[in-house]
């Protein structure tokens, strides 16, 4: 079956810095393909690629088999596109911002008010419906402009980190909408984040760091890949946190962690046959436990693990729940996210500037 | 197996001319609807030309005509001109906030004509032309201001200005998509229209003015317009002005429509 979306190759340049250096992708129909990455990777800048708002310099791009260069108007009848920030019309009300891209999909009058109601309906935006979208709070704001990636039933959906600045509730709605989606044959590329978004929905994942993949698979097997387990104690007393550290150490070979704030030490456990002689080095040592736990390893220690120090989100910019809105672009610190992303022209210019410094202060 | 076996429709090869048309129409839809949801925007509309027709009339009336009626029955059209002039920023100022605020993007994933956005911005920005005319026109009325000729002329006026303002918005569309912010627009906008506006006989006769100055206001574009709407409103001798001025608004149309569409392809 023709893949989703097959990209190859794909290079892209601002100026002096390379967004993209050689990206590949494929995301099966039906299926949910998470992209993950630190801020800056290069995500937003494939996912514009992918959505026709961007050229390539170099490599190719398909979805459904059509290419997203060439065939640029057979693709955007097949995709829906959820950016970072909302692409809505702040002066039209909800209702009317649905029926215009109803109406510029091709649907008549009565359907394109239909569906919008039903979608407005669907997102729980009915009661604010007649209300222009400038007097909406970040969070319908960003519902709204799902529910206008989704007008016209598209085939391939891409999903540019939608649950960011959501709160909990609303971002479960989001994963359930996705799942409903996917059961439907919807293809979803997903950029996000929260690793745990990404293992609740991917069924594939793609790792992104300096604009080159780092790693695929499903989430299982990059679990596996990074040592698989990890043994968690926590012992009775803070005071014992140094000496669990040096047992954990001595037995596993690895370099535990000791959190001084939960009262947890942590370390990678290659093979599970050494916990009895944790257990009993622990106990001559005098330590107390509380809790005793070998558990998977999460996304988030695989992604450590990959990337080597930045996790998605760490660099401290944006914390879940902040909101922001379009035109405020220039707070967007120096690890914004990946190239132009919302601002063709200047503003991605600047961007890139902070992206090239981003380079420069991580170690490789 | 191929795309066509999906259970999906087969998209479409390419877009007809006639879905274009509806896809600005629809668009043009939306600019009007914004006129109407944005408060601000309608204040501002008829705002702005009665103050000037206020401050004008009232104040310089006296010193430049001796007397405010006479001076209305000699500005008004100048100052037709001048707020549809004004009105055209709006055009670049709305593509400029369609593009730092997003819509553009949502634009372009979608399967639409690529020029139906900046027709529908232009085409529902006439609308908001024809609001300032009939507002000024109106207000003057109230004021004192007479039609000296007849009802025929008098819409002739109107639709001059607003050909001229059809040409004029495709400078202000070419600004929007140059600069960078919404504030800029504004104020790169007045930095072209004043000269252009002030610059001429629109609001006094050129008679006092310095030499060279006057050769500047000879070839104004808008010296041209205010004389053909103050001819067909007053009946002051028309000639060959309203020709000129529709040759001028030819040409800027013929300039600034290609470089705004152009510059709206790379940016947008």
């Amino acid at each position: 079956m023709t893949n989703a979306i097959e990209a190859s190759g794909l290079v892209k340049r601002f100026g002096k810095t390379t967004a993209l250096a050689g990206v590949d992708l494929v995301a099966r129909p039906g299926t949910v393909l998470g992209v993950l990455g630190p801020n800056g990777a290069g995500k937003t800048t494939a996912v514009r690629i992918l959505a026709t708002l961007l050229k390539a310099d170099g490599g190719q791009a398909r979805v459904c088999g059509y290419d997203v260069g060439r065939q640029a108007h057979q693709v955007r009848q097949l995709i829906g596109l959820t950016g970072q920030y909302a692409s809505v019309d702040e002066g039209l009300s909800g209702i009317n911002n649905l029926i215009m891209i109803g109406r510029l999909l091709g649907q008549s009058r009565r359907g394109a008010r239909a569906r919008a109601t039903e979608l407005l309906e669907r997102f729980d935006l009915s009661e604010a419906a007649q209300r222009p979208v400038k007097t909406y709070s970040g969070g319908m704001r960003r519902r709204l402009d799902l529910a206008a990636s989704l007008v016209g039933n598209p085939r391939v959906l891409y999903l540019d980190e939608p649950t960011t600045g959501l709160d909990p509730r609303s971002r479960t709605d989001v994963w359930d909408m996705v799942r409903g989606l996917v059961t439907g044959g919807v293809t979803v590329l997903l950029t996000t984040q929260y690793l745990d978004e990404a293992d609740q929905l991917a069924n594939d994942i793609v790792v992104i760091d300096h604009g080159k993949v780092i790693a695929t698979g499903t989430p299982d097997q990059l679990k596996d890949r990074s040592g698989g387990q990890v043994l968690e104690v926590e012992p009775a007393s803070r005071a014992w946190l140094d000496r669990a550290a040096a047992v954990l150490g001595s037995r596993t070979g690895a370099e535990p962690t000791a959190d001084p704030e939960s009262g947890l030490v942590r370390v990678p456990v290659a093979d599970a046959t050494v916990l009895p002689m944790i257990i009993r080095d622990l106990d001559e040592a005098g330590v107390d436990l509380a809790e005793f736990t070998l558990r998977k390893a999460s996304l988030d220690e695989v992604f450590l693990a990959l990337t080597g120090d930045r996790a998605p989100g760490q660099d401290g910019d944006r914390a879940p729940g902040q909101e922001r809105a379009p035109g405020q672009d220039s707070d967007r610190g120096p690890a914004g996210d990946d190239g132009p992303a919302g601002d063709p022209g200047q503003a991605g210019q600047q961007h890139d500037n902070d992206e090239i410094r981003e380079l420069e202060r991580s170690p490789r | 197996m191929t795309a066509a076996t999906l259970p999906f429709a087969e998209p479409a090869q390419r877009l007809s001319p006639v879905t274009g048309l509806r896809n600005t129409f629809t668009l043009t839809w939306r600019s009007v609807l914004k006129i109407r949801t944005n408060m601000e925007d309608v204040v501002g509309l008829s705002l702005q030309p009665i103050m000037f027709l206020l401050l004008f009339t009232y104040v310089f009336g006296g010193a430049i005509a001796g007397g405010t009626h006479a001076y209305l029955q000699y500005a008004l059209p100048g100052l037709l001109v001048m707020t549809v002039v004004f009105a055209t920023l709006g055009t670049g100022l709305m593509l400029n906030q369609d593009i730092t605020g997003g819509v553009f993007d949502r634009f372009r994933t979608l399967p639409i004509a690529r020029w139906a956005p900046l027709g529908g911005a232009v085409l529902g920005d006439m609308v908001r032309y024809m609001i300032s005319v009939a507002i000024t026109l109106g207000f003057a009325m109230v004021l004192g201001f007479r039609i000296e000729t007849n009802p025929v002329s008098a819409i002739a006026a109107c639709l001059l200005l607003l050909t001229f303002a059809l040409a004029m918005c495709w400078v202000s569309a070419l600004i929007g998509m140059l600069v960078k912010t919404p504030q800029g627009v504004q104020m790169f906008g007045f930095l072209v229209m004043f000269p252009l506006v002030f610059g001429s006989s629109l609001l006094v006769p050129k008679s006092t003015m310095p030499g060279w100055l006057q050769s500047f206001v000879n070839v104004n574009p808008m010296t041209d317009l205010a004389s053909a709407v103050r001819g067909l409103l007053v009946g002051a001798p028309v000639g060959t002005a309203a020709l000129r001025s529709l040759l001028w608004a030819l040409a800027i149309f013929a300039v600034f429509a290609p470089l705004a569409v152009r510059a709206y392809r790379r940016r947008a």
